[in-house]
């Protein structure tokens, strides 16, 4: 039985390897096939929230498209404080996750142990992985009742308040892409640093985050990319207040952001309404921001290449 | 060497058609199974063993809905019902786009949704099914225990904006509501806000707090004392203050109640409804006789207001 196969698989050997072809031919084909389905999927959403979102423009004129008052339900359609309530949220949610971010890519990078490295990673991206309503939740009984008795605010759920969830939810991305940045600085840099009499802190602070600073940019991008879509904490924690936040003192008052508007009101809207539409349309104006920070962020990198700078 | 050609271009695209038929075989499997929605099972429902009713709508009606239904399925074993909630809006969208039979209302259907319904060839019937009283609340700490429709007004527009000008403490006036789909909010806003005067123009301040749930607006009511609110008798949970309202300054100042609704001397109440597309036949039928007969016994129990005979 043994002494068998070999002649067998040496006149075989045509149709086997011409199977081997057809098969890398079926997989090939088959991984074409999902890659471009996934742009043609990304296209059609486009096209969809197009498609149901444009006719808004042309219902409601400009100037009250973007007016000052959200009344839906009676058809004054302003868009402009969940705009600005958006912005306001995640803005604030940056200016405090970048320092906490960044403090925190520094030490896991460059001053921690590395036993204390091994541990700070995979916990920090255990916190990635808590789900937005839980802390919409840990929101809503801890820390809105906080920035009320702390701050006297006349109620907790703030703009603030959201942007402190958002910026805890930011922070994962912000620590990694940060770390990964301040990887890709060369050992020469430091050690040229070191060379020159720097101390440590000198060399960290004025030569590796400065090196790295692009990536870092790109970890804020991101990071807003992030807090600028959430919705079901911010949902439950900033009020959704249609008030527009015209003074500093509107960080610690209720916003209402286009996210938290469109998860409230899209599952009341009867279809084809100008309601419903402008649902849509916020979509739409939420999708070329984002769009815009995204872009935003890839011109950065691309003049810091440009430049010379690294990442 | 042509057929070879051939075959092999053959086998490059062969994958690909493959592929793409699978594709369009699962997807059509995926529409046809969301295809089949209440709207297809309510036609064989009438001769199936096992018949189910979709339930939908107004969120002040579903802890009542639940009851219902539960009593009414351990009683009739051969009928499914499933209820969610989600707004009265939520409910009559659905009715309308025919995935559910019964929409749960805490208030009319609109004219644009009647006509939106006419269009889809669907003609709503209204059932009422109970009532409700719209209970304000506050946090226990808040002294002011009355108020009448006309401080509830200024309040909820903006006009009074510290508990000290309607008789509190000197504390800020935070103004809690629920979401623009909810029933209540545009009862409360025609009742209430505008005082009963349907040509009214009133709306409420742009600084109230639309919270998208009832528990949203307990927890907030428990926990700030700034706060004010208002929600079905049926959320009302002790760990909240009920404030009774008058309907003139001159007039008796009422907490609600299932006695002030019945009697009439309780200001905000209001009917509760079901609508079913077209007139109701089979199981739909026999449920909704139920609910409007013996399951009127349930209503009180869970914080709502029985039908009086008039009001059948």
């Amino acid at each position: 039985m043994s002494s068998v196969p070999r002649p067998v698989t040496r006149v075989s050997a045509g149709p086997s390897h011409r199977r081997g072809r057809l098969s890398e031919l079926a997989l090939e084909t088959l991984i074409r096939v999902l890659g471009f389905s996934t742009i043609a999927f990304v296209g059609l959403i486009f096209l969809f929230l197009l498609r149901e979102g444009l006719p808004v423009f042309f219902e409601v004129p400009p100037g009250s498209l973007f007016g000052p008052r959200w009344y839906p339900t009676f058809g004054i359609f302003g868009t402009l404080p969940l705009i600005l309530g958006s912005l306001l949220v995640t803005v604030l949610s940056i200016i405090i996750a970048l320092p906490l971010g960044v403090a925190t890519a520094v030490f896991v990078r460059e001053v921690a142990p590395r036993w204390a490295r091994e541990v700070l990673k995979p916990i920090i991206e255990v916190l990635a992985g808590i789900p937005s309503v839980v802390l919409g939740f840990f929101g809503m009984t801890i820390v809105a009742p906080l920035v009320r008795q702390v701050l006297g605010a006349p109620t907790g759920l703030t703009a603030f308040s959201g942007a402190f969830l958002l910026a805890y939810m930011a922070l994962p991305t912000i620590i990694s892409v940060a770390e990964d940045a301040l990887d890709s600085v060369p050992r020469g840099y430091r050690d040229a640093g070191l060379a020159m009499g720097a101390t440590k802190w000198q060399t960290i602070w004025r030569v590796v985050v400065p090196a790295a600073r692009s990536g870092i940019l790109t970890a804020v991008m991101l990071g807003m990319g992030r807090a600028i879509g959430e919705t079901m904490a911010v949902m439950m924690v900033t009020g959704n207040a249609a008030v527009l936040p015209t003074s500093l003192q509107a960080i610690f008052r209720p916003v209402r952001t286009m996210t938290a508007t469109i998860a409230a009101e899209m599952g009341e809207v009867a279809r084809g309404s100008t309601h419903y539409h402008a649902l849509f349309g916020i979509g739409i104006i939420l999708f070329v921001l984002t769009f815009l920070i995204n872009l935003t962020a890839a011109s950065a990198i691309f003049r810091a290449r440009r430049k010379g700078g690294l990442r | 060497m042509i057929p070879w050609k051939a075959y092999r271009r053959a086998a490059r695209a062969g994958p690909a058609i493959a592929l793409a038929l699978a594709l369009a075989a699962g997807l059509a499997g995926c529409a046809a199974g969301a295809g089949r929605g209440p709207g297809s099972r309510s036609g064989a429902s009438a001769a199936a063993a096992v018949s189910s009713i979709q339930n939908t709508g107004s969120d002040t009606l579903l802890n009542l809905a639940l009851a219902w239904a539960e009593r009414y399925m351990s009683e009739h074993p051969e009928v499914r019902i499933s209820v969610t909630g989600g707004g009265s809006g939520t409910g009559i969208a659905s009715l309308i786009n025919g995935t559910t039979q019964i929409a749960n209302a805490s208030r009319e259907m609109s004219s644009e949704e009647l006509e939106q319904a006419r269009k889809n060839g669907i003609n709503p019937v209204r059932f009422t099914v109970a009532l409700d009283a719209i209970a304000v609340v506050a946090n226990l700490e808040n002294p002011v225990n009355g108020l009448t429709l006309q401080q509830l007004s200024d309040l909820y527009t903006g006009k009074i904006t510290r508990w000290s000008e309607v008789g509190g403490p000197d504390w800020p006036v935070v103004l809690l509501s629920r979401e623009s789909n909810s029933g209540t909010y545009l009862y409360f806003l025609e009742q209430v806000v505008r005082l009963g005067n349907g040509k009214g123009k009133e709306l409420f301040s742009p600084e109230t707090l639309l919270m998208p749930s009832s528990q949203g607006i307990s927890s907030e009511v428990q926990q700030n004392p700034n706060t004010i609110g208002y929600d079905g008798l049926g959320y009302v949970t002790p760990q909240q203050k009920t404030i009774a309202v008058a309907r003139s300054a001159a007039g008796p100042f009422v907490a609600p109640s299932v006695k002030t609704v019945l009697d009439n001397t309780y200001p905000v109440s209001r009917p509760l409804f079901m609508y079913t597309a077209g007139e109701p036949t089979g199981p739909v039928k026999a449920y909704l006789e139920w609910v409007r007969g013996d399951g009127q016994k349930l209503v009180r129990d869970v914080g709502y207001v029985p039908l009086t005979e008039a009001a059948k």
